[in-house]
Order: structure tokens, then C-alpha cells, then sequence
């Protein structure tokens, strides 16, 4: 990794360094593609300095599937499940900015009342998100049950999504259109149930965490970015916001309704660990607050939009009806006539501005899909992020910018 | 600002590099040549009005068909400031696709264009970096251009011609 001559030492990255500004002996160190503390599949090859570092080398790709070449070959309707595997924390939210892409390129316009059940869905699953992520931040700096704590609510969280699609991680939720059905009544008891007990349990586990004089010396100054830095590495969603800037596609480009609800943007100052940690833990409040005000107004109509040729009819209808057996047909061997156009829809994800470029050019499937996958974006700037931290530092700001090796790898 | 508006500004500001321009669904997206394209990048971002200040995503797309204009680079801006989007499009041809980076303008390019190398071939000049980043570095084309199937086309077993496929 580095040459060394009489008195000078080359690092990886071209920079070279007297040895007399060197410390300790300089050491190589693998971290990762599968270290217990990376979370996923991801390589740092560290040049350190006892236990400071030097530089990073990121290797990226290890779980690399190929998404936008099999999209090329597949009808719209089956690249759903493609969309799951992203950022797998916050699969719904993913499926669903799909479903309204698509129903961009159709010009459909969907009823509220399915707005309505998205922004609920979505908020959820940013909850579920968030829960990891910082409960991840709490285990990488020694507290494994806070780790535990919040496991029951995003298990409640999960099982909501079961009612609703039958799965938990990967959940394909929805359709072109709208869901395959509306709120079961097992679904609004459970909700119900779920917002009266998270605020508790979500306060007594935060209270675990923030103001904890360990944590606090942990994550204060680990990690650090400037928000000039994070807008030019391209960083949106928590990690640019715990910079300080206020950048939500939910606010500029309201998609789904979010222009009904009140809610605020946690903004943070430094961009360190713990601004990081305690922006999403504010959003987990407001995610809260919006989902109170989307289910108590939730209006009502069908829970599905008119387009025939993209929603699947009742099977009452196939078995009874000309039409619904042949759009049935069609619909399941991806025949849907799909108009001409490119379309580039965004939606604030987990950890990010997720967004979809689509083209196209009237086939079955699409010409072109390009996913903008927002840790792929700022995962990039890990190595500044961390230049001169300490080793334990890179774990905890490797956990606490939420990169998900699905989404990073495409 | 609305589409219309931005366009007209655009007009002022670049004037005859805008080779073309449409408003495709919501979007405005305007086609400038390869050889303008950082300078008008750079324009756009420093512009005090228009403050095209995020680079949103960068992209290739391959039209096998056109020919002298095979691969198309996308670039997709946003103006926080005017809360409004805009598509770049640069059409390169096979024999040459060759681009100039915008690595100094973002440092959050240095990847996506990677990604472009990667799947496309596209050459971004002065890249400080351009290699593949998702394949392996042994790989020896560059897998999303169209001519490149999906599945091995020797296959018998997955026989779908009634489907029209």
C-alpha cells in the first residue's frame, strides 16, 4: 500500500508524509468486507498510524446484482421486488417512490385516500429505519441493549407491514395504482395499538442514549462534516441535515400529499455522530406526528386508482367478466401498453433523496432504469470523514451514515 | 420559476450552446454539446440567479441505433434556490465517448462517473480516478451497453417467442 524511502512514506492516495511527523509505526489494516463492526459488506483498507488514520481505500461492489440490467429485461410491475433490495431497512419506501414513478410516466392520478395510506406506510418505514441506524450507533459504542430495546417495536412496526403484503423485510408493497387492498381491520387495531405504546418505549430508550455522559464522548466530534463538504460530496437526507442544512424532498417537491401535514426538519449544527444520531431521532417524532395526522384524516374512497390495465382485477371478475380476464392476462405477462417518455421521480427515503430515472420507449419493459441511490453518493466521503479520527471513531461513523451495502452496491 | 421562465433564462445565459430543449413530463431538458458541457455546468452552479447548486445524479444511456450520437450522459441539477430541476443531456459517439469530468465542480461525481465507466465506457477526462468501481477490474466490456444480453441467447430452456419477446 505505500513505499517508503529514506525519510519520506507514500501513502495510497499519493500524499506523502515525512517520517518524522509519524508517531507509531504505520500499519495497514483490513476493515472489513466482513468485520463484525461493518454491518454489511464493506472493505476499508486503512493506512494508520497507531491507532490514528492516515487514509482509506474503499472498495465497493462485493454485492453488486446487476438491478438496472435486469430491469431492461422486466415489466413494470416486476421490478417492485428489485426495488426491495435497495436500502432493505426501508424497503416500503422504496416500492412505493416505484409505484409513483410509474405513475408519473401513466399520468395517473392516484386517490388521496392511497396518499394518504402511503405517507402512512412510508413514515412507518422511516421509523424502522431510523430505529436501526441509531440503535446500530449504540451497540458501536459499547451499549448492546439499546441495541435490544428498540427490536420490539420495529418488530410491531414489521408486522404491521405483514398485515398489509404478507412480508417483513422484503415487502413488495402496494401496486401501480394503489395496494392490493385497503387497511384490514387487523391492521388499524395494530396501528392503533402502535401508537399508543412507541412514544413510551421510544422515550425510555432515547433516554437511554442522549443525554448518556458515555455516548455523548463517544459520538461529539466523530465523524465530522462541514456542510459546504456535504453538498459538494452530494449528501441529502439526515446526513446533510445534521450539517445544518434543511434539504427535505418531502418539503420542496411534496410527492404523495406531504404538503396536508405539519411537521418540522431537524437540522443539526456540526455534521458529527451525535448530530447525526439525535437528527433522526427527531424525525422519528415527526414521522410520528405525520402519521397521527394522515390516519386521523385518513379521507375516505378506493384504495386504488382506475387503470384497468395496470391493477390487477378481483378474481371474482376473472373468473366472471371478459374484460377482467384479459386484463388479467395482460397485466401478469407484462403486455400493459406503457407510453413513450423519460421521467425522473424522487422520494425521501431512509437515508436519502431516493430517485428514479425512467425511460421509456413503449416496450414492455423499461429502455432505461437508473436508481439514485443516495449512500452510493455520499458513502464517497467516508475517507474525509474520518482522516485522522481514531480507529473506533470510523466504526461509529460508518454505522451512523447509514449506508446500506443493497443500496450501495446496487 | 416555472419551466417557461427557466428556459428563457437559459436562453439569455447560453444563448446558441442549447442545441435543444423540451419540457418532458415535469422537467426541463435541454441538449448542449460534450465539448460545452462542464463550462456550462460551471455557469449554471455560479450563476447567482439561477444557483444550479446540487448535482442530483450523473447517468449514460445507450441508443445503439443513432449513429455518430451512441451514448447519451445525463446529468440531472437542481436548483434548491428556484426549488427546480434540470436535465442535461450529451449526446458522444462510440468511437470516441469522451467527456470532461465535473469532479472539479463535485466531489460527489468522482463515483457516479466511475459507475458511468463502469456499465457505459464513457471516458471522463481529468477523472482523478477512472476505473471500474461495481464490476470486477478484470471484466473486459462494459455490460450495460444494449448489445450485451441480459440472459445467454443460447438458451433453449427459456423459450418465450410466444410472448413476443
Amino acid at each position: 500500500m505505500m513505499e517508503q524511502t529514506d525519510n519520506l512514506i507514500k501513502l495510497s492516495n499519493g500524499q506523502v508524509l515525512s517520517k518524522e511527523t509519524i508517531d507509531g509505526d504505520i500499519a495497514t489494516i483490513n476493515f472489513g468486507p466482513t468485520h463484525p463492526a461493518t454491518h454489511g459488506i464493506f472493505q476499508n483498507i486503512l493506512t494508520v498510524d497507531g491507532e490514528k488514520i492516515l487514509t482509506s481505500v474503499q472498495t465497493v461492489g462485493y454485492i453488486h446484482r446487476a438491478f438496472e440490467k435486469l430491469a431492461e429485461r422486466r415489466p413494470y410491475n416486476q421490478i417492485t421486488p428489485i426495488t426491495d433490495r435497495l436500502n432493505y431497512c426501508s424497503s416500503p419506501i422504496n416500492n412505493l417512490g416505484w409505484h409513483m414513478t410509474v405513475e408519473k410516466l401513466l399520468q395517473v392520478e392516484v386517490p388521496k385516500r392511497v396518499q394518504y395510506m402511503r405517507v402512512i406506510i412510508m413514515e412507518l418505514a422511516r421509523i424502522a429505519d431510523h430505529l436501526i441506524c441509531d440503535s446500530i450507533i449504540g451497540v458501536d459504542t459499547g451499549a448492546l441493549t439499546s441495541f435490544f430495546y428498540p427490536f420490539s417495536e420495529r418488530e410491531k412496526i414489521y408486522e404491521l407491514y405483514e398485515e398489509m403484503c404478507g412480508a417483513r423485510l422484503t415487502t413488495n408493497i402496494g401496486r401501480i395504482g394503489g395496494f392490493d387492498k385497503d387497511f384490514t381491520p387487523v391492521f388499524h387495531q395494530k396501528l392503533k395499538e402502535f401508537l399508543k405504546t412507541f412514544p413510551k418505549a421510544f422515550e425510555e430508550w432515547n433516554g437511554m442514549l442522549e443525554r448518556n455522559r458515555i455516548f455523548m464522548d463517544r459520538t461529539k466530534g466523530a465523524g465530522p462534516i462541514s456542510a459546504e463538504r456535504a453538498l459538494a460530496y452530494g449528501f441529502t437526507g439526515p446526513n446533510l441535515r445534521a450539517a445544518g442544512v434543511d434539504y427535505d424532498v418531502r418539503v420542496m417537491h411534496p410527492y404523495s400529499s406531504y404538503e396536508d401535514f405539519d411537521f418540522t426538519i431537524p437540522v443539526g449544527v456540526n455534521g458529527d455522530t451525535y448530530d447525526r444520531f439525535m437528527v433522526r431521532q427527531e424525525e422519528i417524532r415527526q414521522s410520528l406526528r405525520i402519521i397521527h395526522q394522515a390516519y386521523n384524516n385518513l379521507p375516505e374512497g378506493p384504495f386504488h386508482a382506475d387503470i384497468p390495465e395496470f391493477f390487477l382485477p378481483e378474481k371474482k371478475d376473472v373468473y366472471n367478466n371478459m374484460e377482467a380476464l384479459i386484463y388479467h392476462f395482460k397485466i401478469v405477462m407484462g403486455e400493459s401498453d406503457v407510453p413513450v417518455g423519460e421521467v425522473f421521480h424522487s422520494v425521501e427515503g431512509g437515508n436519502g433523496e431516493l430517485g428514479y430515472y425512467l425511460i421509456s420507449d413503449g416496450g414492455r419493459a423499461p429502455y432505461r432504469l437508473q436508481f439514485r441511490r443516495p449512500c452510493f453518493i455520499y458513502y464517497q466521503a467516508y475517507p474525509e470523514m474520518i482522516s485522522g479520527a481514531n480507529i473506533s471513531d470510523a466504526v461509529i461513523t460508518l454505522s451512523s451514515i447509514n449506508v446500506i451495502a443493497g443500496e450501495l452496491d446496487a | 420559476m416555472t419551466n417557461n421562465t427557466l428556459l428563457d433564462a437559459l436562453q439569455v445565459q447560453l444563448g446558441s450552446k442549447i442545441i435543444t430543449s423540451e419540457v418532458l413530463y415535469d422537467t426541463l431538458v435541454i441538449e448542449i454539446s460534450p465539448a460545452e458541457a462542464f463550462g456550462v455546468i460551471e455557469l449554471l452552479k455560479n450563476d447567482a440567479d439561477l444557483s444550479f447548486n446540487f448535482l442530483t445524479l450523473i447517468g449514460a444511456v445507450h441508443y445503439p441505433e443513432e449513429k455518430g450520437r451512441e451514448l447519451c450522459v445525463v446529468y440531472h441539477m437542481h436548483s434548491w434556490k428556484n426549488a427546480i430541476r434540470l436535465r442535461i443531456k450529451c449526446y458522444l459517439s462510440q468511437e470516441n465517448p469522451s467527456i470532461k469530468s465535473l469532479t472539479p465542480l463535485f466531489d460527489g461525481a468522482n463515483w457516479q462517473e466511475r459507475e458511468t465507466f463502469d456499465f457505459f465506457g464513457v471516458n471522463f477526462e481529468g477523472h482523478p480516478n477512472m476505473t471500474r468501481i461495481l464490476n470486477m477490474d478484470e471484466m473486459d466490456y462494459h455490460p450495460m451497453l444494449k448489445q450485451y444480453h441480459l440472459e445467454d441467447g443460447t438458451r433453449e430452456d427459456k423459450d418465450d417467442r410466444f410472448f413476443g419477446r
